[in-house]
């Protein structure tokens, strides 16, 4: 193994998921809110497939059971992204469907339900 | 080079959720040529596939237990009897569903399959080991939700629900997204139960990010549970969904979040030092806040979202206690519990559904009063579920409660069962309030309340009459489902 440590693919991961929580958390538009949690998937994208990669560092016995973990790795990053993908089309589909009724978007004034 | 072997597909073992899906699809053919007054045609192709699932997942009954399809799903008791579970929630709701819709003025036939594809999204939560594939199962379940949530179109408060519910569950997704990929690093495997050997031979690093991915986990779980603090979703979308919608939502999704919990936690059974502590705080958390919030709420939909906060705390309780000590506490008390709930609370939002008219829709507490005069059967049976949801003998809700009560005593988990105590008697004070609204005598504002329609009368004597029948008939039950 030479090149980039396995530690470094995660802290970059960490800090991409970091950056797309505090996103969601501090902004208000619904759609930049979503940008973060893409940010958030694609974090957890990069640390599935740094572990597939560096699997051999956390002791695993036969090469087949290595090949198993890497594809598992591998297929768990194209699932993310399909459901990924699949999100997007139902939540532009809402956010549109907002916007329809009210010509805004801010989070802070989406208050008709409270109690 | 590495070969790819093609697993032996067992469809037997996994025929429940195709023919759920497959149903869907069929659905979704009857709805393009339908005539169009009503939806009776896909309403009954809905509920035919429902029952020939329900057929399905008991020929499965007799069948051997294990994991099939290359560890991605897992025949067990547990499993099908979730499936049940599901199946039958979702039975009720698409019952009551049509006359609502009317009156709502949303009668889309695409309604239907949308239940269906979600509830078959829960089914796969049930029935697997491997956490991508509850992964799988609870966007299946989720991303059909945020659309179902979001079906008034017109009505601000129900987009409102839809996006506010989307960008939280998407949120939690993340999570738990991340909690899987640190357990997958840990452990070379997304299989739940290759957790315990990586914990017992891992060095500190291994067992860090076991750890970590864990807590990740469990916290991408709790919102699809409503445990408090990850629960600030739920009133909010309950009251502004379609009331069909919240009463599949409060049932079906809170089933299959346990499930879920329930495999994650038996695959880190051997981490339960760690994590029994902090979901015992939890659980005391969801009861407490569940019940004091509910009091001072006056929409009998916010209400209802409450308390089914509340509710997940005390199914919380009885899933602690089966961790606690496995070998004497089994499944059957965490089954039991959701079979009632599950039935009084979709009775409850049968009920409630009675709000709308013509298009317009009011669900103050208010707006159940003279619910009596104008149609005794809905009040009648939602006296019922409110003494069931608060636990007087002899319903179903007391025997749910009583057995969470006696396994957490049982197991020395004595905090929880006082704190469970305390809370049944808190919440009287609310249940209470809903009943007695209904039987006041003054009629609510002119034009509010819809006429009753059979199927959704159906649906309450249903319910009513399941709330009793599963508490007189308590042994039978337990055994036919076969759970310890």
């Amino acid at each position: 193994m030479t090149g980039v440590p396995l530690v470094a693919y995660l802290a970059l991961g960490l800090l991409l998921f970091t950056l797309g929580v505090v996103g969601v958390i501090v902004r208000r538009n619904p759609i930049v809110v979503f940008m973060s949690i893409e940010l958030m998937l694609n974090a957890v994208n990069l640390t599935f497939l740094a572990f597939a990669r560096y699997l051999p560092a956390t002791g695993m016995k036969t090469t087949r059971d290595l090949a198993h973990g890497a594809m598992a790795g591998q297929m768990a990053v194209i699932l993310v992204m399909a459901v990924a993908a699949a999100e997007v089309a139902v939540g532009l589909g809402i956010i549109m469907a907002i916007f329809r009724l009210r010509d805004d978007l801010d989070i802070d004034e989406m208050n008709l339900l409270k109690g | 080079m590495f070969d790819f072997p093609v697993p032996p597909v067992d469809w037997l073992a996994i025929s429940p959720i195709v023919i759920v899906v497959v149903t869907g699809m069929l659905a979704l053919f009857v709805e393009m040529i339908r005539p169009k007054r009503n939806n009776n045609g896909v309403v009954g192709v809905c509920l035919l596939g429902l029952v020939a699932a329900a057929w399905a997942v008991g020929v499965n009954f007799g069948q051997p237990e294990g994991e099939l399809l290359a560890g991605m799903a897992v025949r067990d008791r547990f499993g099908l009897v979730f499936e049940l579970l599901i199946l039958g929630a979702t039975f009720m709701c698409l019952l009551f569903s049509e006359g609502y819709l009317r009156e709502k003025r949303i009668p889309f036939g695409e309604f239907y399959p949308l239940v269906l594809w979600s509830a078959a999204g829960g089914m796969v939560m049930a029935t697997t080991r491997n956490l991508l594939v509850v992964f799988l199962g609870i966007e299946v379940l989720s991303i059909a939700l945020y659309v179902l949530a979001g079906m008034s179109r017109s009505e601000e408060r129900s987009e409102e629900s839809a996006l506010k519910y989307f960008l939280l569950g998407a949120f939690a997704s993340g999570f738990l997204l991340y909690g899987i990929a640190f357990v997958f690093g840990a452990t070379g495997s997304l299989h739940l139960g290759s957790l315990a050997a990586a914990w017992t031979s891992g060095e500190a690093p291994t067992r860090a990010m076991l750890v970590f991915g864990l807590a990740l986990i469990l916290i991408g779980l709790g919102f699809k549970n409503a445990f408090v603090p990850f629960h600030q979703w739920t009133p909010d979308v309950y009251q502004g969904a379609p009331t069909n919608v919240t009463a599949f939502m409060a049932a079906v999704s809170k089933i299959a979040a346990i499930a879920a919990l329930w495999r994650v936690l038996e695959g880190a059974q051997v981490l339960s030092v760690i994590w029994l502590p902090a979901l015992s705080a939890v659980a005391i958390l969801t009861m407490t806040v569940g019940n004091l919030v509910a009091i001072v709420q006056k929409d009998v939909k916010r209400i209802l979202a409450y308390s089914s906060i509340s509710h997940a705390g005390y199914v919380l309780v009885g899933v602690l206690a089966h961790f606690k000590s496995p070998g004497e506490i089994g499944a059957t008390t965490v089954f039991y519990y959701l079979l009632s709930y599950s039935l009084m609370t979709i009775g409850a939002f049968a009920v409630v559904s009675l709000a709308a008219r013509g298009g317009r829709e009011v669900t103050g507490l208010a707006s159940l009063n003279g619910l009596w005069k104008r149609s005794p059967v809905a009040a009648i049976s939602l006296l019922v579920f409110v003494i069931s949801l608060i636990g007087i003998p002899p319903t179903a809700g007391f025997i749910g409660k009583f057995l969470i009560f006696r396994d957490a005593l049982q197991t020395g988990l004595t905090p929880l069962a006082i704190v469970l105590a305390v809370n049944s008697v808190v919440s009287v004070y609310y249940y209470v309030g809903i009943a007695r609204a209904a039987f006041v005598a003054e009629e609510a504002e002119e034009g509010e309340g819809a006429a009753m329609n059979p199927a959704l009368a159906g649906t309450c004597a249903l319910c009513a009459v399941g709330v009793f029948a599963a508490a007189f008939l308590f042994e039978p039950l337990v055994s036919f489902m076969g759970l310890r």
